[in-house]
């Protein structure tokens, strides 16, 4: 099999020191991110020749060999070329593919990829699925342009972390520091309603929060925040509660209040008048979302005096904010 | 498959879209017109098939970091739904055709199911 100048320039990224941005992508990005897909295939019966001609039709230099649905080898130009120098144009491709592959799982880091690439001279890398499937293919080629993409895409979260604050929680020692983010909300606003909740995911990404976390946050806190918007007579108020290592998002309102609590938090249970489920709310997850985004969860209610909702969102082992960010 | 690839695949208007945006990587789908059900199902990077146009979507599109929205049956976005789509980063796309459709058409690309 060919070696492509593509393998050599991800085998550097092993070692290159000036590429720690690169480098780090390349463990965040996952194969099925970068990989090539549909894959051009080609069956075992299929000769030399008509090997030659799939190859030259979509101009690659190299495709796995598939036989009814299952991945049994892979041949290249290489092989083609040794073919027709002895004079073999017409053998099967069986003949000639290489049976002894390696191959990358669809969900591997592209790190995998790359060591395999380092690992022997190969040009491409067929991808396969969890359950051994053939799901599309990987060259030198796609890891640096998927690279190129992500750094392109990292332009913008690069914003973020350059006004990273997480410094706060370093810089300032207490027993207990926490900082406190209130947004009001106006009752049926929904041309500004979100907007509390996105300046919260804008702030935890901004303290340095780790995505997964970042996102019950911002599901639990526009879910809360919505309720006020949808349901409350004279809105209310988001308080978000920001500690290391724990985020409490708390809501409050001066009514109408919640008659039945237990149904109210039934999935499914609604009592969203029609013109807000046209708008698309009003499906009954809302309370179910906060619930399963969060890890301590309270609703108090009294008819006629309003609302208290306490929502907890621990940020979990080595995910505390005001860590040093990642060198 | 990148958003731009899906929107020249499925000959989808474009109605915002910055150029970072459209060369993210769709990495599945999520189809569905009820907020709550976006929230808790859509996944970051996958692409969202919806008849919905107001500007709530593009609330929901951003805390879920969908890579885009296709709004469907050729619904319009109004002018400041389209305007939080520029600023928060949101490709926002759309189909005259039904949600079915589109997804059949996502499939069709190769988009994972």
């Amino acid at each position: 099999m060919s070696s492509s100048p593509g393998s050599v320039d991800t085998r550097s990224l092993l070692q290159d020191s000036d590429l720690t941005k690169a480098q780090e992508l390349v463990y965040e990005l996952v194969v099925r991110q970068v990989m090539t897909t549909p894959v051009v295939s080609v069956q075992p019966d299929q000769t030399m020749h008509e090997l030659g001609e799939k190859l030259r039709a979509a101009g690659i230099a190299g495709a796995p060999v598939v036989e009814q649905g299952e991945l049994i080898g892979i041949v290249s130009m290489n092989d083609l070329i040794n073919a027709l120098e002895r004079g073999s144009r017409d053998d099967p491709v069986r003949q000639w593919m290489t049976i002894d592959i390696l191959t990358v799982r669809e969900d591997d880091s592209v790190i995998e990829a790359v060591k395999a690439f380092a690992s022997r001279p190969v040009g491409r890398i067929p991808v396969v699925s969890a359950q051994g499937s053939l799901v599309g293919i990987v060259t030198g080629g796609d890891i640096t342009r998927g690279l190129v993409r992500a750094l392109d895409l990292d332009h913008r979260s690069d914003e973020v972390s350059h006004y990273r604050a997480s410094h706060i929680f370093q810089d300032i020692s207490s027993h207990d520091t926490s900082l406190t983010l209130r947004y009001t909300v106006s009752p049926r606003d929904f041309s500004h309603s979100g907007e509390a909740s996105a300046k919260v995911k804008r702030a935890l990404q901004r303290l340095g929060g780790r995505p997964e976390a970042v996102r019950r946050v911002a599901v639990a806190c526009y879910e809360a925040e919505m309720n006020l918007v949808i349901h409350t007579d004279a809105g209310g108020e988001v308080l978000v509660e920001v500690r290391p290592d724990r985020v409490s998002i708390t809501t409050t309102d001066a009514g109408p209040g919640i008659s039945d609590i237990e149904s109210a938090l039934e999935a499914g249970f609604s009592t969203a008048p029609d013109w807000i489920r046209d708008l698309g709310f009003g499906a009954g997850m809302g309370l179910e979302n906060i619930r399963r985004c969060s890890d301590e969860f309270s609703l108090r209610s009294e008819v006629g005096s309003g609302t208290k909702l306490v929502a907890v969102v621990y940020l979990g082992q080595g995910n505390r904010l005001g860590r040093a960010p990642r060198s | 498959m990148t958003v731009r690839e899906v929107a020249e695949g499925l000959g989808l208007r474009v109605f915002a879209a910055e150029a970072a945006s459209l060369d993210r990587p769709v990495l599945g789908g999520y189809c569905g017109d009820l907020l709550s059900c976006a929230m808790a199902g859509a996944r970051s990077g996958q692409v969202w098939v919806t008849l919905q146009a107001h500007r709530n979507v593009v609330a929901v599109a951003t805390l879920t970091d969908v890579a885009c929205v296709i709004i469907t049956e050729g619904a319009q976005p109004d002018p400041e739904t389209v305007q939080t789509a520029e600023r928060e980063n949101v490709a926002l796309l759309g189909s005259d055709r039904g949600s079915f459709a589109v997804v059949a058409g996502l499939i069709r690309l190769g988009v994972p199911a």
